[in-house]
């Protein structure tokens, strides 16, 4: 096992490096630089010139390239042009906001998902199955940030049972359960969809197992309804649904970005988006790498789960 | 071993009841909580660029002037008075005694010396704690000397007259060289000034907090603090607002502003801006070359329903370059274009223009844009109404200024734009030269050029005599208006809502947020 994971780092490397690469790439072929967004208007090509050389952008890309490189392997993210302050600051501050925003998601999708798997799965075409495969649908459905904006005025604005928006209360504040409050509804909202999701695949992966001969066995051996399904039917069922976890904390992950913007949720993917409009490549190239290597980490984490689980897989 | 899930119900609510009881759904008294548009990108005025920063700047800084409130009008601030030298090159300020920046350290002529050459002086030992995007508004200065503790001199390399509205402006506010020393690189994250209130705390995206500065030298505020939150998104900013997160909402929608309007637990505030919103009209080739297609799609457009039904009377139309916002320089005598779809038909009949195609580039945002693509599509509708087929081009901002700035030839036919300046002289002098083609290194990229507007021009520069500057510029507006090298769209109020608990508040036409005199008991 030690050895199985320690060859998938070492496969990551290659791909995190090509990212950055893409990354820089990108970055530089879409016109606009940072010089000109700090100018605005008054991007003259003589002040742009003198920004330039001032953030060290006049050099060849190549060069600007391994230089960042170079520094980072030193432990130097660089310096953000737009926000004046060394990358890895901001980064690991917006990054500890995102974690446990989609941490806080994901865990209410996964256990809510499953839950509403199981109940549909185990009554499948009844009532209750009918119901919560409606709600799962229009989870699925509804566009996040939308939702996000209507929860904000039910909670907040009418009924003013909780925060609007931002991580801590403004004034006092501070504690966990300040914190709780303004996650709620951001991590609600952005739980939705992937319950959807976790959902419906669980139903389809208990309804497989439920249909095999060991469960007819187990049935047989008078063992209660309840030792069947959940010691017996969701552990199989659980290999199949593990990696689909994985993908979904991709998913919250991404989700973040929007939902971050609608509850003013001060992490990574809200930094991004406007690193990416102000062309704060060093920012972006920070910001890219610490979510990779946090998905490629989780999904790791997810294929090992899967093979503890499941002996076919024990290498 | 069965697993009841549900016996955890009544433990959930509790939790969930005791997390969603206890709001605060106001904020404390004498503390003004103000929803900005974002994030500051930096409180070192010097380095930073925008607005947005440059509202809590001007709480926590002072600048040698300063604009009297309401008005683009020039009055001291850290100097007590000046003198300028008749060929207009040098400039003798006295400074204000015995007034100490938050650290303590004094305020003094060599704290003047140090702001100023660590803008201007690429070998200055804090040089390197830029960079200082707008420091070119200082670039005709060719030194600052010290003459004695309190007197400070600025000689400049050319006589040029807007030198004291850039003083004015957020780039000239004063930082303390002990503390740029302290925080080098860091300092604007640190900001130390001498303004009315004293920088607290920055908590990244969250929070920037200012406390009352009760040694202010222009009397204490009334309030105990102000604390600046970004809200990014302009639908959650309307919402803090309704739920009571937040006293000061800035930038308001304009879908909203009429809500808040009929609601009496609020105030809007508007104030006028030095801003104009524009469509620039390639000059150089095509249809526009002839002025009669230039003013025909002037009279085309209804600008009228643009600012009223697009932007819900959030904007004023505009007559010419120059915005009323500058008061002293506007030449009340011209009026904008009339609506009148009838004159553009029979202008573009003379000059043979009749169905013409036009390509117009739309930008999907940006700095002071308002709302560029139904503005485009409006305007779009109206030219098509009297048979001019406009093809739009739509850009991202940045991508958009990289197609606009090197100028319009061989890419199109018309470009919105719109500009937010200090002085009657940087819109004009930047974009409408002919000494500003792109070529040349200016923003005139629809290559207008009329040898009477530039020397006009060129004389306001280095007229000191405010009035004899305020004559040259009325001059420009009307022949500008008459040659119509733009479309002229719309000037732009600036708004926010407060709470009615707020008092004294007021917009400034610069755009400062100044909070020194607010009240929120």
């Amino acid at each position: 096992m030690t050895a199985y994971i320690g060859k998938r780092l070492l496969a990551a490397i290659p791909v995190i490096l090509g990212l950055s690469i893409i990354v820089f790439l990108v970055m530089k072929l879409i016109p606009g630089d940072p010089a000109q967004a700090l100018l605005g208007s008054y991007a003259t090509p003589e002040n742009v010139e003198r920004i330039n050389r001032a953030l060290g952008l006049d050099r060849s890309w190549p060069e600007q390239y391994v230089i960042w490189i170079g520094n980072l392997l030193q432990g130097d993210f660089g310096r953000s042009y737009i926000l004046n302050r060394p990358v890895l600051d901001e980064v690991l501050e917006r990054f500890g906001a995102t974690l446990i925003l989609a941490g806080a998601s994901l865990v209410i999708c996964s256990v809510l998902g499953i839950l509403a798997g199981i109940v549909s799965a185990v009554r499948q075409f009844g009532w209750t199955d009918r119901i919560v495969t409606f709600f799962v649908l229009i989870g699925i459905s509804m566009p996040a940030f939308f939702l996000g904006l209507v929860l904000i005025l039910l909670f907040a604005v009418q009924w003013r049972l909780l925060p609007a928006s931002g991580m801590y209360a403004v004034y006092g504040g501070g504690d966990l359960p300040d914190l709780l409050r303004h996650l709620i509804l951001p991590a609600g909202t952005l739980a939705i969809v992937a319950t959807g999701v976790v959902a419906r695949l669980t139903r389809a992966a208990m309804l497989e197992v439920l249909r095999q001969d060991f469960i007819r066995t187990a049935r047989a051996k008078g063992l209660s309804e309840n030792a069947v399904i959940y010691r017996h039917a969701f552990r199989a069922a659980l290999v199949s649904i593990i990696p689909v976890i994985g993908i979904q904390a991709g998913f919250v992950l991404g989700g973040a970005v929007y939902i971050e913007t609608v509850f003013q949720w001060p992490g990574l993917g809200q930094m991004l988006v406007k690193a990416v409009s102000t062309r704060d490549l060093l920012l972006v190239q920070g910001g890219v790498l610490v979510a990779a290597t946090v998905y490629v980490l989780v999904n790791l984490l997810a294929d090992v789960a899967q093979a503890m689980l499941d002996p076919r897989l024990k290498a | 071993m069965t697993f009841k899930w549900y016996g955890l119900a009544p433990l959930l609510a509790a939790t969930a009841l005791a997390l969603v009881s206890p709001v605060a759904a106001q904020t404390p008294p004498n503390v003004l909580v103000v929803g900005q548009i974002a994030e500051p990108a930096s409180l070192d005025p010097h380095v930073s660029t925008a607005a947005n920063d440059f509202r809590i700047a001007v709480n926590l800084y002072d600048g040698l002037v300063r604009n009297k409130s309401g008005t683009l009008e020039i009055e001291p601030a850290l100097a007590t008075d000046w003198i300028i030298s008749d060929d207009g090159l040098e400039y003798t300020f006295n400074l204000r005694e015995g007034v100490s920046f938050h650290d303590g350290t004094p305020f003094n002529a060599e704290a003047v010396k140090f702001n100023f050459d660590r803008m201007l002086d690429e070998t200055h030992p804090f040089a390197d704690t830029g960079p200082f995007p707008l420091s070119f508004f200082f670039s005709s200065v060719e030194n600052v000397e010290v003459i004695d503790d309190l007197t400070v001199k600025f000689t400049l390399n050319e006589p040029f007259a807007p030198f004291m509205s850039n003083l004015a402006s957020p780039t000239g506010l004063i930082v303390s060289p002990a503390a740029v020393e302290q925080y080098g690189a860091d300092y604007g994250r640190n900001p130390v000034g001498t303004g009315p209130f004293k920088f607290e705390e920055w908590q990244s995206n969250t929070r920037v907090v200012a406390s009352r500065n009760d040694d202010y030298w222009d009397g204490a505020p009334a309030l105990e603090a102000a604390i600046f939150r970004p809200i990014t998104d302009a639908n959650t900013r309307v919402a803090e607002m309704l739920s009571g997160g937040i006293d000061v909402l800035l930038e308001t929608p304009p879908d909203n502003v009429a809500q808040f309007r009929d609601d009496a637990n609020y105030q809007v505030v508007e104030a006028v801006g030095p801003h104009v919103w524009y469509v620039m009209l390639n000059a150089k080739e095509g249809p526009f070359t002839d002025v009669r297609v230039r003013q025909a799609v002037n009279y085309a457009v209804n600008k009228e329903s643009l600012v009223n039904d697009v932007l819900q009377g959030t904007a004023e139309v505009s007559a010419g370059p120059i915005p009323p916002a500058f008061n002293w320089a506007y030449n009340e005598e011209v009026d904008p274009y009339p609506y009148d779809p009838e004159m553009a038909k029979q202008l573009l009949a003379e000059a043979g223009a009749e169905g013409a195609s036009l390509t117009f580039l739309v930008t999907e945002g940006g700095s002071g844009m308002l709302d560029p693509v139904p503005m485009g599509t409006a305007i779009q509708a109206d030219l098509a109404a009297v048979g001019l087929d406009v093809e739009i081009q739509t850009y991202e901002w940045n991508t958009f200024l990289s197609e606009v700035n090197p100028g319009l030839e061989g890419k199109a036919d018309m470009a919105e734009m719109a500009w937010m300046t200090s002085d009657p002289d940087t819109l004009p002098f930047l974009t409408l030269r002919t000494a500003a083609w792109p070529e040349e290194g200016g923003f005139n990229s629809s290559y207008y050029s009329n040898p009477e507007v530039d020397a006009l021009l060129d004389q306001a520069r280095v007229a000191t005599d405010q009035a004899e500057r305020a004559e040259l510029y009325k001059q420009v507006q009307e022949i500008a208006h008459e040659d119509a090298p733009w479309l002229f769209v719309a000037n732009w109020k600036q708004n926010a809502v407060v709470t009615s608990a707020v008092g004294d508040f007021e917009l400034q036409p610069d755009f400062g947020l100044v909070l020194r005199d607010v009240s929120k008991p």
